[in-house]
C-alpha cells in the first residue's frame, strides 16, 4: 500500500448480472484522517462506488473485478435522513439499538453513549427527557441522528452519500461545518460523494472526478478545480451557479 | 411599471400553524420575482395560494386589477400556469405528451380541434424537444426533457403569470444550466411575467430581475437582485448568503477563466 492508506480500491469494476458495465476500473486510496470527494452527475456511478466500498450492492449489481483493500471499518450517512431511519421507532432508541449491537455493551450504558453522541452532534436536550419520532425532527435535526447512528458503528471509514442535497443551505453549513469538526475531533477518514463542486472544496482534500462509471480526472482538490483538466470537469465547474460576493466582506468559505 | 399581481396582507393557517402571515407582494408586468427562503417558510404555500390551490384565511389576490374570487373562472384560472418541483408526479404517466399538451389546449379553448397537432409541435420546438417525441410517455424522458414538457404544458395556454416552484431543484446541475437557460430565452422571447421559488440563491442569481425572502411565513426583505447579493438589508438575508458554499478563487496562472 501507497504511504498509510486505510483504504485502497484498485481497478473496481461493477456490473449488472447481464455484463453491463456500471463501473469501470476505479482506483483510488485513501489515507488516514484524509477526505476524498467523489463528484460527478447521477449515473455517473459515484453512490455504487461508495455501496461497493461499504459492502451493500443493490441486488443485481455484482463486482466483476479489482479489489477493496480496508483495515477499517466504515459506516455510511445516507442522502435522505427520513429515508434512512424507521419511521415507527423514536431515534434514540434507534441509535441506542445501533450502539448495543456495535459496541456490545449493556442496555443502561448503551443509552448513555447514544445520549452522548447526540449530545456532540447538537441535538436539543429536550431529547433526553422525552425521545422523539424522526417525523417530529426537522430534516437537519434527522441527518444528525444518521450521522450519530453512523458514529456509533466507530468507523474508521465514514462513506457521506450527499448527506446535505436534502438540505437547506444555512443547515447544510452547519451539517458540515459539524462534520468536519467531528472528523477532527474522532480522526476518521471520509469518502465524500456530492455533484456540488462546492460543497467538495470546502469538504475534500482530493477529489475524483467521475462520469459514466470512469474516473476521469483526480488530484487535489486545489489543483483540480484551479486547473482543470478534463472538458467534463470544466464542464461541471461551469455548471456551478455563481452567488456573488457580499459587499465589504471577506470570503467567508474557505 | 405596470403591475401584474399583487398579493394584499395574505395570511393561511394549517391548524394552529401559521404558515402565511400578512403577505404583501407586487409583481409587475414583464419581470421575474424570485423568492427564496428556508424550507417551511411558506414559499410554496405561497404559491398555491397565488395560483388558486389554496384558499387564503385573510387578503386577496388580484390580478391586472381585479381581485382574484374564492372560486376562480375558466379564464382567471388560465392566467395563472405553475410549474412543479418534480417532473414525475405532475405529469400523467398514462398519458402521452400529446395527450398532457393537448387537454390543456383543448380544456381552454385555446386552439381549433383541427389545429391542436400543429400548436403541439410549435410547443414541443420551444422547449428543444423533437416532434417524435410527441407519441411517447413521460417515463421514456429524461428528468430534464420530463421538466420541458412542464414548461410547455404550462405555456401552452398562454398565461399571464408563470409561477415556478423549484422546477429546477430535481435535476443534475448540469441539466439545471439548460433548464435555467431555456427559463431565460423563454422571458425574452414571450416576455414572461414570473414567479421564481428556489431555495437556491445561485439559480435566484440567475433568473430574477427582483428577489424577495420569506422566514417563517413572513416576507423579509424585497429587493433588485444586484442590491440583495451585494449588500443585504436584514441579517437573515445576510446569513442565508454567507451560508452558500462557493468555489475556490481560480490561481492566477491556471488555464481557468471565470
Amino acid at each position: 500500500m501507497p504511504y498509510n492508506a486505510i483504504l485502497e480500491v484498485k481497478d473496481l469494476s461493477l456490473a449488472t448480472k447481464h455484463d453491463q458495465k456500471l463501473v469501470n476500473r476505479v482506483s483510488f486510496a485513501l489515507g488516514r484522517g484524509e477526505t476524498l470527494g467523489l463528484v460527478g452527475e447521477s449515473g455517473s456511478g459515484k453512490s455504487l462506488t461508495l455501496r461497493a466500498i461499504l459492502g451493500l450492492l443493490p441486488r443485481g449489481v455484482e463486482k466483476a473485478g479489482g479489489i477493496i483493500k480496508s483495515d477499517a471499518v466504515s459506516a455510511m450517512v445516507f442522502q435522505d435522513p427520513r429515508g434512512s431511519l424507521d419511521p415507527l421507532c423514536p431515534v434514540v432508541k434507534q441509535l441506542t439499538e445501533v450502539v448495543r449491537f456495535r459496541q456490545q455493551v449493556s442496555k443502561k450504558a448503551a443509552r448513555g453513549i447514544a445520549l452522548e453522541l447526540l449530545e456532540m452532534l447538537g441535538l436539543p436536550d429536550s431529547i433526553k427527557i422525552a425521545d422523539r419520532y424522526p417525523s417530529q425532527l426537522s430534516g437537519g435535526q434527522c441527518q444528525r441522528v444518521v450521522i450519530a447512528i453512523a458514529l456509533a458503528c466507530k468507523p474508521g471509514i465514514l462513506l457521506c452519500d450527499e448527506p446535505t442535497t436534502a438540505l437547506d443551505v444555512t443547515v447544510q453549513k452547519q451539517i458540515i461545518e459539524k462534520i468536519s469538526a467531528l472528523q477532527k475531533e474522532l480522526g476518521f477518514a471520509m469518502v465524500f460523494v456530492t455533484h456540488n463542486l462546492a460543497v467538495a472544496a470546502a469538504t475534500c482534500s482530493k477529489l475524483c472526478v467521475m462520469k459514466n462509471g470512469e474516473i476521469v480526472e483526480q488530484g487535489d482538490t486545489l489543483d483540480v478545480l484551479q486547473n482543470p483538466q478534463n472538458p467534463y470537469t470544466q464542464m461541471l465547474m461551469d455548471s456551478v451557479l455563481p452567488v456573488p460576493e457580499l459587499e465589504g466582506s471577506g470570503r467567508i468559505w474557505n | 411599471m405596470e403591475l401584474a399581481l399583487q398579493v394584499k396582507s395574505v395570511s393561511v393557517h394549517y391548524g394552529g400553524f401559521t404558515a402565511l402571515d400578512d403577505i404583501s407582494l407586487d409583481l409587475h408586468q414583464h419581470q421575474v420575482l424570485g423568492l427564496v427562503g428556508e424550507s417551511g417558510s411558506g414559499k410554496s404555500t405561497l404559491a398555491r395560494v397565488i395560483a388558486g390551490l389554496i384558499t387564503p384565511d385573510g387578503g386577496e389576490v388580484t390580478l391586472d386589477s381585479l381581485p382574484l374570487p374564492k372560486k376562480r373562472s375558466r379564464e382567471q384560472r388560465k392566467q395563472i400556469q405553475m410549474i412543479f418541483q418534480n417532473p414525475d408526479a405532475s405529469l400523467n404517466p398514462k398519458h402521452s405528451v400529446r395527450q398532457i399538451l393537448s387537454e390543456a389546449l383543448l380544456f381552454h379553448r385555446i386552439v381549433d380541434r383541427a389545429q391542436v397537432e400543429k400548436r403541439c409541435k410549435e410547443l414541443l420546438a420551444k422547449v428543444h424537444i423533437e416532434e417524435s417525441g410527441l407519441d411517447r410517455f413521460p417515463h421514456e424522458f429524461s428528468g430534464g426533457q420530463r421538466q420541458r414538457i412542464a414548461i410547455a404544458r404550462a405555456l401552452s395556454v398562454e398565461p399571464s403569470l408563470l409561477i415556478a416552484d423549484e422546477p429546477t431543484s430535481a435535476l443534475d446541475v448540469s441539466v439545471q444550466r439548460s433548464v435555467l437557460e431555456l427559463f431565460s430565452k423563454l422571458k425574452a422571447e414571450l416576455n414572461l411575467t414570473m414567479l421564481f421559488i428556489s431555495h437556491d440563491l445561485g439559480v435566484i442569481h440567475e433568473i430574477s430581475d427582483t428577489v424577495a425572502v420569506m422566514r417563517q411565513g413572513r416576507l423579509v426583505e424585497l429587493n433588485p437582485k444586484d442590491r440583495f447579493f451585494a449588500n443585504p438589508e436584514t441579517a437573515y438575508s445576510l446569513e442565508l448568503l454567507s451560508a452558500v458554499p462557493r468555489m475556490p478563487k481560480p490561481s492566477t496562472s491556471g488555464g481557468l477563466t471565470t
